[in-house]
Parts: structure tokens; C-alpha cells; sequence
């Protein structure tokens, strides 16, 4: 198993913190994995993203050509990276922000209303969990949800881990959604 | 204290600088490698020891020149850019036999290139970027687990042979986050009766890279410095091999550049071509007596680097003429695929065979 | 209502017609068209050159239509004073920040200056490493937090910051020193007379001019830009007073006829 992701969103929306997260979980199940953030000039203009691999393999490279999954939080980030998914990927994309939707046939195309469902809990900055939570649900086997959440406490600074049961409910929020896309 | 954390490769690296005690640390901002100032700036203090955002990459340098002849451990930290203008207080510090630690996280060049990771300078690192007849140990490390235990081993390199010690890392192994389990002190301790510590009780020491009286005195430096540079070769031959045993096609890379090969021949492997790989871990000393062995045995070798020709010219002197090199550079930030490097051996098993079929 | 419109604020003809990198709230861009409308109203677009710093307006010269030049980081008043040299009757322009005219950069700084040099500096100072992601700049306020001074600034380790212009003033060949800020608009509009001011100073032959410029960094203060703009009036303007350090033409004017 490798798979190859970019997180993609506005700078504020936690796509670095997303990356190591599941990075952290896959690693405490024994998986390598790499993380590499977008740096440097590429941030003036508020957007962010991040390169993970997770495997049972060695990582190569950590740089990420053609992704086999994209997490995309905001439009800016549908519009970048769709083209580059590899056909028979998977694009989770944030519907609650992003105006337009993704077109690409090859591609299972996930809408998930990211920003309501972190909104619902009174915050608008959890839509990265609502997506891990779906991405969770669509990939059983890249890391298992428990494991996601022990992370949580490792990977979220002292300071804002007395968020992490918002966190929690808005990871399972996604997960529980996602489950209701794939049964309609 | 063995525990595994998500670490990004810079900031292994500069925790790993404070266990190996390096309590002085200098340098100016310059991306890819600003988390290793941002993380010494909170992590300092806490240790007791100085962390000083220098006005330039030419005072840092000079800083680290006078903290190491103090006699304490000192590092710098930069990029390509950086690193140019870092040459001058480096051949100062190789002139006057100084201790110190100096990292260059590659970007692309030249001038001002991009941020994007790179290697090239490899020639800057291996050949002496600045003035005279000198030499720097250079180690590559390829993983964020390799930067920080490099680190720790190259302050004892440097107190043990009192010359400076290069970490040559391309930005993508300083950015990348990777499990790591940070090492542990050595515990080695090295005495410096030359550093410049008041002359109580002792004859006063003076260090200094001029040498004018006697007339002969340069050479005479200059030929122990050599003395010194031929022990350290003898000494340090560092590689990390992967099935080069029966290797028919050999790959010599370091860095990213290595990470990718290394895929490549798990690839090759796969398709039934007997690939192999040969990572020199110091660059110099170049393992050549190392590389020489193993590529006669394979007959042909690709290097594949970050750059356009520059490690291939350490290959190439290796083998000294005796086995055909090929060239896969990528440059300016680029990637080598892994697809190019598999086509590119591929080819030659497809000329070697139509060549074999036709004599 | 006529049909006609008139238009009462337009595009300066000196600014590129393309979106620019800078942030939402970044005083870059504003700086950029003050530049672009003051060399349209000289009428010297066409005979300057403009050297962009390494710093977040690593880029101006795609955004300004004039010829462009790149420095290396800091060096951006020697590569001016080479070319100012070469081409005497061009106008060249050396645009800087804090950290690039003040740290690195100190000696080009201070030597370009006192050799009376005639050149422009626009000095866009920003009080942090706008691009590096928010390092301590030369000009970084006493207790202000940023990616290298994570307890504050300390003066008693790193020193006070630095005011560029007093420096400056120091010297005798400058004809021209001005400290503005662009935080709001009556502000935009003075920094513009002190833009224009020292450009044509240059297109008269007169030497060595400086605007320095309190500008606004919003990303690295991690704030909305009104709370930016805010920042550079309560916080900077106490420690970088608004002034005017030197303008003497007429006495350059006189030596220059006397030589
Ligand atoms: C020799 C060298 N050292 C360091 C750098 C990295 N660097 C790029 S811009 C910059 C500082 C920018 O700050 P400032 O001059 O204040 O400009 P701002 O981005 O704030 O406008 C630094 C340190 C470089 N490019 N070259
Ligand atoms: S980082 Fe600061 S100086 Fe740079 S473009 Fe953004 S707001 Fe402007
Ligand atoms: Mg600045």
C-alpha cells in the first residue's frame, strides 16, 4: 500500500497540522511516512498545502507529482490540483466553500460540506477534520480512526488541545456523513 | 529517550546539534533552512546556550570562528546563497585549524536561484569554496534520521581533527517531516590546550591563518594541513550500499537524489535487471577506492544527481577511465523521475544485448 | 447625467496590468504605484531602472514598467551605484527593505549614501523578514515577537532598533531624507510628495535621496491588515518618528555649479 496525498486550503484552515496528523497516526501503526509542506513563496497569497506519503514501503520521494488522493479545502486548491490527480483517484473536496465543482469523470469525486459540518460545532477552522473523517471512511485501510485520534493529542500544540473534543466530534462528523454519500 | 517523533529534517538536525552539545549557534535567515534559527531561538535559552541572528551570512561565520577559538562548539546554518558568501570566514577557519559545524541546505542556483531543493553545490562543498589549498569533511545525509545523527557525529569529526565539518543537505531533506528517533550524546570529550582561553598559567596562544616568518612558513602549514587532509582520508570512508553484491548496473547518488535510485533499483530488481546503488555518505573524503571495487565489478554505472555534472566528475575520477559513467542530472529544483532513471538502465540492457547479439 | 465619464482614478501608466504576489493588506503594492505615478508625472519612465531587492518585492519589476534589475541580498545600492556610474543620465532606483538596507546590507547602505551617490532608495520598512516567513529584522520593536525573537526583542542581547534616516543624517553628502508611512490614506498621499521629491532630485542631478517607508506586514504580524495598518501607527510611528531629516536642493544646486 502507497498512497500519495496533497492537502490543499487557505492558509488558517490547519492543512499542515492535517498532514502530520495523519502522518502521525500512520507512523504509530508502524507505516513510513514523509510530510513536505509548500514553502517559501508559494504561501504570499494566503494558500497552503502539503505532500504525505504513507506506505509499507520506504519512501522515495517525498515530492508528490501525481497524487492518488487530493484533500481540497478551499476553490484555489480544486482548481490546482484536480488535473493532477491520477486517474481512478479520489478529490475530497470542501462544498461548503468551493463555487466550482470538479469535473473530472476518472476521479471519484467526493463533495463534503467541510466547513458547515465544523461550523455545526461552532467553529469554522475544523473543516480539515470533517475531511479527515471522510477520508478515513473511504480509505478503511490507510489508518484506522482510533489512531487518528490518539494522534490528535500528540500532534496538537499544549496550548489548543483543549480543542480536540470539538476535534473528535467534528472527525466523526465527517465520518458519519461520508458513510450516508456512499449509501445515497 | 529512544521514542520515535514526526520530526522535519532541519529541525532533527538542530536538536541534535544541542545533544551533541553545541551550545553556539549564528546564522542569518534564508529559506530552506529557517527552521533551524527559528527552533535554536526558542530552544537556546532553555539550554543555557546563544542563539544571535547575525546581520549577514559574512558575520555569522566570523562568529563561529570566534566561538570555536574559544574552545566551545559552535555551528552555522544556511543556504546555497548563504553559503557563497559564508567562503571567506570558512578558509579562515580551515587556515586556523578551528573546530566547527557548518550546514548548507541546497537550494537551486545559481544567483538567486529558487527555493526548491538542489545540489548544486557540490563542487562549493567538495572542491573549497573559498580561497587556498584546503579541505572541509562533507557529510550527505539522506533522511531527517541521517541529518540528526550526522550532526552529532560531526562535531566529534571536527574536534578530533580541528577542522570544519559540512552537512551538505538538499532542501527537500531539510523540509521533509519523517519518523525519527533522535541519538544520543557520545559522550567523547577532546582537549584544546591551543584554544583561547587567557594565558594563565600557560604560554600564550595565538591563532591565526597568516604565516609570514619564517620565510617558508605557508608552505610548511600548508604541507602539515595536507598531512592531516591525507589522515582524514584514510580514515573517514563512509557509503551505504544496496545490492551492489551482484550489481550489473550501478547508481551512485546522494541525498534525495539517492532516495530515488534506491526505488529504482528495487524496480529494476522487480523486472529481473540486476540494479544496484552506491551512496557515498561523505563526499569528501569521496569513497573512491570503495566505488572503484564495486562499479569494476558491475561494468557500467548512471549518477544520477541534482545537478548537472558535478558529483559525476568524483564518479569518473574514481573509476579512473577504467568503466564507462553516464550522466542523469536534474536541475533548479527539479526531481529526478523515477520512470528516467528505470528507462535509462533499461536502455543500456537493450544496446547491450543488440550489441551482443550482433559481435 | 452625462454620458460622458470621467475618469477620476486610474491605473498609473508605470503599473503593470497584472495581479501582484503580495498579501491582502501589504504595504508593497501600495509603495509600487506611488513609484509608478510619480515617474509618469517626471516623464522618465522610459530612462529608469529600477533594482528590486531579495525580499518580498524580489519581483517589483514586473509590476513597475520600467527596466528591471535583481541585487543580491543587501547589495542593491552598490549594483546602483555601478550602473548610475556606466549610465549617467539614466534614473535608477534602489528599492529595499529592512532587512536587506539594514542588516545585511549596512555597509552598501551607509557607503552609497556618504559617496552622495545619485540615486533614489525607497526604503519599505516593514519592522520583520517579510519573505523568509517573519524572522527579527534590524527593525524589529523592542518586545515584538517573530519567528527568531520568540520571547520578544530583547536590546539587552540584539540591541534597539534601528532608525535608518537619523543614521543617515549623520553623513553631509545626502540631499534628501524622509521618513513616511503609508498606514492610512492621508499618509499614502505625503509619502507620495516625499517619492516624488526625491525622484525629481535625481532627474535635476542633485545626488543622494532616501525615503524611508513605515509599512505594513499584516501575514507575519498574523493579523487582519486594519489591525496591520493600525499596528504601524500606535507601534511604529513612536519609535520611527514621521519627519523630515534633510532637503537641501538649493545648496546642491550651488555645488554643483561651483564644480
Ligand atoms: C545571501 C542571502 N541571505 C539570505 C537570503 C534570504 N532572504 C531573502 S529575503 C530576506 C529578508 C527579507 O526581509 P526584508 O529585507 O525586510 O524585506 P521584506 O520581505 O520584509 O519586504 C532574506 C534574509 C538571501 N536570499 N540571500
Ligand atoms: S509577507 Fe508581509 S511584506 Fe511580504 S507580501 Fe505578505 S504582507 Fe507583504
Ligand atoms: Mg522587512
Amino acid at each position: 500500500m502507497t498512497e500519495e496525498l496533497i492537502i490543499a486550503g487557505f492558509g488558517g484552515q490547519g492543512v499542515l497540522l492535517t498532514g502530520r496528523l495523519l502522518c502521525v497516526a500512520a507512523m504509530r501503526q508502524g507505516k513510513h511516512v514523509s510530510h513536505i509542506p509548500s514553502y517559501g513563496a508559494e504561501m504570499r497569497g494566503g494558500t497552503a498545502n502539503c505532500s504525505v506519503v504513507i506506505s509499507d514501503e520506504e519512501i522515495a520521494s517525498p515530492v508528490i507529482e501525481r497524487p492518488s488522493i487530493v484533500i481540497a479545502l478551499n476553490g484555489p486548491s480544486v482548481a490546482k490540483f484536480e488535473s493532477r490527480i491520477r486517474p481512478g483517484g479520489l478529490l475530497i473536496w470542501n462544498s461548503s466553500l468551493v463555487k466550482m465543482a470538479p469535473t473530472r469523470s476518472d476521479l471519484v469525486l467526493i463533495p463534503l460540506d467541510a466547513t458547515d459540518l465544523s461550523l455545526a460545532e461552532g467553529t469554522e477552522r475544523g473543516a480539515n477534520m470533517a475531511a479527515i473523517g471522510a477520508l478515513l471512511k473511504l480509505k478503511p485501510d490507510l489508518v484506522p480512526m482510533d489512531a487518528v485520534e490518539a494522534a490528535l493529542d500528540e500532534v496538537i500544540s499544549a496550548r489548543n488541545r483543549k480543542h480536540n473534543p470539538v476535534n473528535r466530534r467534528i472527525l466523526h462528523a465527517g465520518y458519519e456523513i461520508t458513510e450516508k454519500i456512499n449509501a445515497a | 529517550m529512544s521514542k520515535t517523533v514526526l520530526m522535519k529534517g532541519n529541525e532533527a538536525l538542530a536538536e541534535a546539534a544541542i545533544i551533541a552539545g553545541c551550545r553556539q549557534y549564528f546564522a542569518y535567515p534564508i529559506t530552506p533552512q529557517n527552521e533551524i534559527p527559528a527552533y535554536m531561538s526558542r530552544r537556546m535559552p532553555e539550554v543555557g546556550g546563544t542563539f544571535l541572528q547575525a546581520e549577514s551570512e559574512l558575520a555569522a561565520i566570523s562568529m563561529v570562528l570566534g566561538a570555536a577559538a574559544g574552545g566551545v562548539r559552535a555551528m552555522t546554518s544556511s543556504s546555497s546563497p548563504g553559503m557563497a558568501l559564508k567562503q571567506e570566514g570558512i578558509s579562515y577557519i580551515a587556515g586556523s585549524e578551528l573546530p566547527c559545524v557548518l550546514v548548507n541546505v541546497m537550494r537551486g542556483g545559481p544567483g538567486l536561484g529558487a527555493i526548491a531543493g538542489a545540489q548544486g553545490d557540490y563542487f562549493q562543498a567538495t572542491r573549497g569554496g573559498g580561497n587556498g589549498d584546503y579541505r572541509t569533511i562533507v557529510l550527505a545525509p539522506g533522511s531527517a534520521q541521517e541529518l540528526a545523527d550526522f550532526t552529532v557525529d560531526a562535531f566529534d569529526l571536527a574536534d578530533q581533527y580541528r577542522i570544519p565539518v559540512l552537512i551538505l543537505a538538499d532542501g527537500y531533506i531539510g523540509q521533509m517531516s519523517e519518523p525519527v528517533v533522535l541519538p544520543e550524546p557520545t559522550g567523547k570529550t577532546f582537549e584544546k590546550p591551543w584554544a583561547l582561553t587567557g594565558a594563565k598559567g600557560r604560554s600564550k596562544n595565538i591563532i591565526a591563518s597568516l604565516k609570514l616568518i619564517p620565510d617558508n612558513a605557508l608552505e610548511e602549514h600548508n604541507l602539515h594541513l595536507q598531512e592531516k587532509y591525507d589522515l582524514i582520508s584514510e580514515n573517514i570512508r563512509r557509503i551505504d550500499t544496496y545490492h551492489t553484491d551482484n550489481a550489473e548496473w550501478l547508481i551512485v547518488a546522494y541525498g534525495t537524489a539517492a532516495r530515488i535510485a534506491r526505488k529504482a533499483v528495487d524496480r529494476l530488481r522487480d523486472e529481473g535487471v540486476k540494479a544496484g546503488l552506491f551512496r557515498p555518505l561523505s563526499l569528501w573524503p569521496f569513497p573512491d577506492r570503495e566505488l572503484h571495487e564495486i562499479a569494476r565489478n558491475a561494468g557500467k554505472v548512471l549518477t544520477v544527481e541534482m545537478s548537472m555534472g558535478q558529483l559525476v566528475e568524483d564518479v569518473k575520477l574514481s573509476v579512473n577511465g577504467e568503466v564507462e559513467v553516464d550522466l542523469y542530472g536534474r536541475a533548479g529544483g527539479a526531481v529526478p523521475a523515477l520512470d528516467d532513471i528505470i528507462e535509462r538502465i533499461n536502455s543500456y540492457e537493450r544496446e547491450n544485448h543488440t550489441h551482443v547479439q550482433a559481435s | 447625467m452625462s454620458a460622458k465619464t470621467i475618469p477620476m482614478y486610474k491605473r498609473p501608466k508605470g503599473l503593470t496590468d497584472v495581479r501582484t504576489h503580495y498579501c491582502a493588506g501589504c504595504g508593497h503594492g501600495i509603495i509600487h504605484k506611488l513609484i509608478a505615478e510619480a515617474l509618469e508625472e517626471l516623464e522618465v519612465l522610459d530612462r529608469t531602472i529600477l533594482i528590486a531587492p531579495v525580499g518580498c518585492a524580489v519581483l517589483a519589476y514586473k509590476y513597475i514598467e520600467v527596466d528591471g534589475l535583481e541585487a543580491a541580498h543587501g547589495r542593491a545600492p552598490a549594483v546602483a551605484t555601478g550602473l548610475k556610474r556606466a549610465l549617467p543620465d539614466k534614473m535608477v532606483i534602489s528599492y529595499q527593505g529592512d532587512g536587506d538596507l539594514l542588516a545585511i546590507g549596512t555597509g552598501e547602505t551607509i557607503h552609497t549614501a556618504n559617496r552622495g551617490e545619485d540615486i533614489t532608495i525607497i526604503f519599505v520598512n516593514n519592522a520583520v523578514y517579510g519573505m523568509t516567513g517573519g524572522q527579527m529584522a534590524p527593525t524589529t520593536l523592542e518586545g515584538q515577537k517573530t519567528l527568531t525573537s520568540p520571547y520578544g526583542r530583547n536590546p539587552a542581547e540584539v540591541g534597539f532598533p534601528i532608525r535608518a534616516c537619523e543614521l543617515l543624517d549623520t553623513l553631509e553628502s545626502p540631499v534628501y531624507i524622509e521618513r513616511t508611512s503609508v498606514h492610512n490614506p492621508a499618509s499614502v498621499r505625503k509619502t507620495k510628495k516625499a517619492i516624488l521629491k526625491a525622484l525629481k532630485y535625481q532627474k535635476e542631478g542633485l545626488g543622494y535621496s532616501f525615503v524611508e517607508i513605515l509599512s505594513m506586514c499584516p501575514t507575519n504580524l498574523g493579523v487582519e491588515p486594519v489591525v496591520g495598518a493600525d499596528w504601524v501607527k500606535d507601534a511604529m510611528i513612536p519609535w520611527f518618528p514621521l519627519k523630515k531629516f534633510r532637503d537641501r536642493p538649493e545648496e546642491k544646486k550651488e555645488e554643483k555649479q561651483a564644480s
